[in-house]
């Protein structure tokens, strides 16, 4: 049985706004992280991750709603007697404090000896690789390293659970993935419980153990990475995780396979695999990623089904091309082609025009009311 | 072209930046200084003025070895410098006690209020000190409104001994330096990051330990900045004593002023000032020692 570490249920956090009325920060939500788990929140800046973070660490009070730690109602509880520790946005590590005082602080707060103090914070610095630098000042160090600080603090007490506040935006590409992995392993490690924040899908989809995305206040999926991209219950998930072309519009059964007609006269095959999806009132939207295309004739299944582009832009990516075109009906489609089609690919940009194909087994289906609530 | 190097004409404009500067410090502040130094070291002239001859027992008088052919040493005086000196301490620690929890108050406030509020604080530099102090003089006397009050309401039959005291001189001086202790306080407490104080307490810090180990070591340029600015003014301060303190609390700017003006005997008064710029000096010495060790230094890595 999965054991939970944490759970909100119908978490709701107002703010008023300086001009009058509220702004709904957290709207009803329902969160459930389980021991050992790696759980990241993706959403767009200003989504509400900051608050509902704050709202585990104790730092906002809930208007409605319960948040329980390890079992126990946290109500009230003020910050500094819950057993959660956070990696800041912006790392806050005490500038007058060395590196050393930074990530013992928790232990001297708790009046651990200063001998078995010294031991800890020295192992603690060495998970992070930086054994050695714990008379530095934070000022003499790197984003990079300072951010590993932060990390060995929030970690030495041995937290039930960690929250992890876009710990990564702030370091350049290279660092932050190799970060990436450090993380991950530290997790497994340590066995605590991660709750990581970010706005970034990359970094969602190759770190955690399940996604929850959210906008507006609202979780709008929570679900593994892989289904979080293959099957977005919504079209803002569908667009927000990964490219996706969205094709909405009436159904049509066709034999076995179902025609979407989007109202633009565009038409996508698809194979509906659950009839209640249609409940919507005969409406649906399909979703293809853009590796699901490719150059029509250049093999792949015999059931394919098409459809026809005008080309605005090739790009070359390095392993594959990317295709920039809008349908007969003017609608955007981003597709990915193979690199080993060279000559194919010089022929259409001379033409202008491309026959797209894709498998309409593979057609992902969006249920009407979920896609408009998104918007 | 110009014949002079780039480097030359930076040297240039720095010199005639500073050139102006520089010349106005010397002749009308470094040389009197140098002035009372030499001063100091001379025997008082029978009239007045001063006899031309090395004198150290200036300095005797005050702190123990007096000629005593010519005069005593007196502890008095080394009394009067204590009390100064406590009573400029004091004065630092009221004000102290005043400005940081209103700095912490202010800095919470909207963008519109703290700029209203700062110009509040700032609003008695617009008139005279003098005036300000006599009105305080009204208020506080036998007669005054404060007494007169309590009278008439009949907490009190006799005139309470208000002015002329110790508590009078404090009050005078905590009224006129809460300014120059609030703004460098202010000035830290705006800049405290809270994130820091969050992350105080996500790690298990309550309120009281979060102020000890982090708000106050953050604040701490501040209220030693403003500290020195309080106590500096206060310890040399001759204008409250005279006009709240009258002839019965005597503060060392107004012993000095007295060795001037009424004993007319400057090198003893010279000496006087000299210990007071030495006790300051120290002070600045310590000061400077802990800024430049809790300052920024070069980053060693980036
Ligand atoms: N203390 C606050 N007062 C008023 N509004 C706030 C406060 N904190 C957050 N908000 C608002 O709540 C929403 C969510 O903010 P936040 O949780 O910081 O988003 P994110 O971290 O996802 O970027 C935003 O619209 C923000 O303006
Ligand atoms: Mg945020």
């Amino acid at each position: 049985m999965r054991e939970s570490i944490i759970r909100l249920e119908g978490a709701t956090k107002r703010f008023p706004l300086p001009e009058g009325g509220t702004i709904t920060a957290l709207d009803a939500i329902d969160l459930d992280v389980a021991r050992n788990e790696f759980l990241t929140l993706l959403g767009p800046s200003g989504c509400g991750k900051t608050t509902l973070l704050h709202v585990i660490s104790g730092f906002v009070q809930l208007d409605q709603g319960k948040i329980l730690i390890d079992g126990d109602d946290m109500g009230t509880t003020p910050p500094h007697k819950r057993p959660v520790n956070t990696v800041f946005q912006n790392y806050a590590l005490f500038p007058h404090m060395s590196v050393g005082d930074n990530v013992g602080y928790s232990l001297d707060i708790a009046h651990v000896g200063k001998a078995e103090r010294v031991k800890r914070v020295g192992e603690a610095l060495d998970l992070v690789g930086l054994g050695g630098y714990a008379a530095r000042m934070p000022r003499q160090l790197s984003g990079g390293q300072q951010q590993r600080v932060a990390l060995a603090r929030a970690i030495i007490a041995r937290p039930k659970l960690l929250l992890l506040d876009e710990p990564l935006s702030a370091l350049d590409r290279n660092l932050r993935q190799a970060m990436q992995i450090e993380l991950k392993n530290l997790q497994a490690e340590l066995g605590i419980s991660f709750i990581f924040v970010t706005h970034d899908q990359e970094e969602a989809l190759t770190m955690s153990n399940r996604v929850a995305v959210l906008n507006g206040g609202v979780i709008q999926q929570i679900d593994t990475p892989r289904n979080t991209y293959n099957y977005p219950a919504n079209a803002f998930v569908a667009s927000f995780v990964g490219a996706s072309n969205l094709f909405d519009g009436e159904v049509r059964r066709d034999g076995d396979k179902i025609v979407i007609t989007t109202p633009e006269n565009d038409t996508v095959e698809a194979v509906l695999r659950d009839e209640r999806s249609l409940n919507g009132g005969g409406k649906l939207t399909a979703m293809l990623r853009p590796e699901q295309f490719s150059l029509s004739g250049t093999g792949g299944a015999d059931n394919c089904a098409e459809i026809d582009v005008t080309v605005d832009q090739i790009v070359f990516i390095g392993s594959t091309y990317e295709l920039l075109g809008k349908t007969a009906g003017g609608r955007q489609i981003n597709a990915l082609l193979s690199a080993s089609h060279q000559t194919r690919i010089g022929e259409i940009e001379q033409s202008g025009k491309a026959r797209l194909s894709y498998d309409p087994a593979a057609v992902h289906l969006i249920p009407a009311d979920d896609a408009g609530a998104a918007q | 072209m110009s014949a002079l190097t780039l480097r030359a004409r930076q040297r240039l404009q720095l010199a005639g930046l500073l050139g102006p500067v520089t010349v106005f410090l010397g002749i009308f502040f470094l040389t009197p200084l140098v002035i009372m130094l030499i001063y100091s070291f001379l025997a008082p002239g029978l009239y007045g003025g001063v006899v031309w001859e090395f004198y150290p027992h200036n300095f005797g008088r005050i702190l123990g070895f007096a000629d005593p052919a010519f005069e005593y040493f007196d502890p008095v005086y080394f009394q009067i410098f204590l009390n100064s000196l406590r009573i400029a301490l004091t004065t630092v620690v009221i004000t102290l006690l005043v400005c940081y929890p209103a700095a912490f108050q202010i800095a919470r406030l909207p963008e519109r209020w703290k700029t209203f509020c700062l110009f509040l604080i700032t609003l008695p530099f617009f008139a005279s000190l003098i005036v300000r102090l006599f009105i305080w003089v009204l208020i506080l006397k036998q007669t005054g409104f404060i007494n007169q009050t309590l009278m008439s309401l009949g907490l009190i039959s006799e005139p309470l001994d208000l002015i002329y005291t110790e508590g009078a001189i404090l009050l005078g001086l905590v009224y006129i330096f809460i300014p120059f202790m609030f703004l460098p306080v202010y000035a830290s407490v705006e800049k405290i990051d809270w994130t820091l104080v969050r992350a105080s307490q996500d790690l298990g810090a309550n309120g009281i330990q979060t102020f000890w180990r982090v708000i106050l070591p953050l604040t701490l340029p501040g209220i030693l900045g403003g500290s020195i600015l309080v106590f500096i003014p206060s310890l040399g301060n001759f204008v409250v004593p005279a006009v709240l303190g009258g002839a019965k609390v005597l503060m060392l700017g107004n012993l000095i002023e007295q060795q001037f003006l009424a004993a007319r005997n400057w090198p003893f008064g010279a000496a006087l000032a000299m210990l007071v710029m030495a006790a300051v000096l120290v002070l600045l010495f310590l000061y400077v020692r802990f800024e430049s060790k809790s300052g920024d230094d070069a980053p060693l890595l980036n």
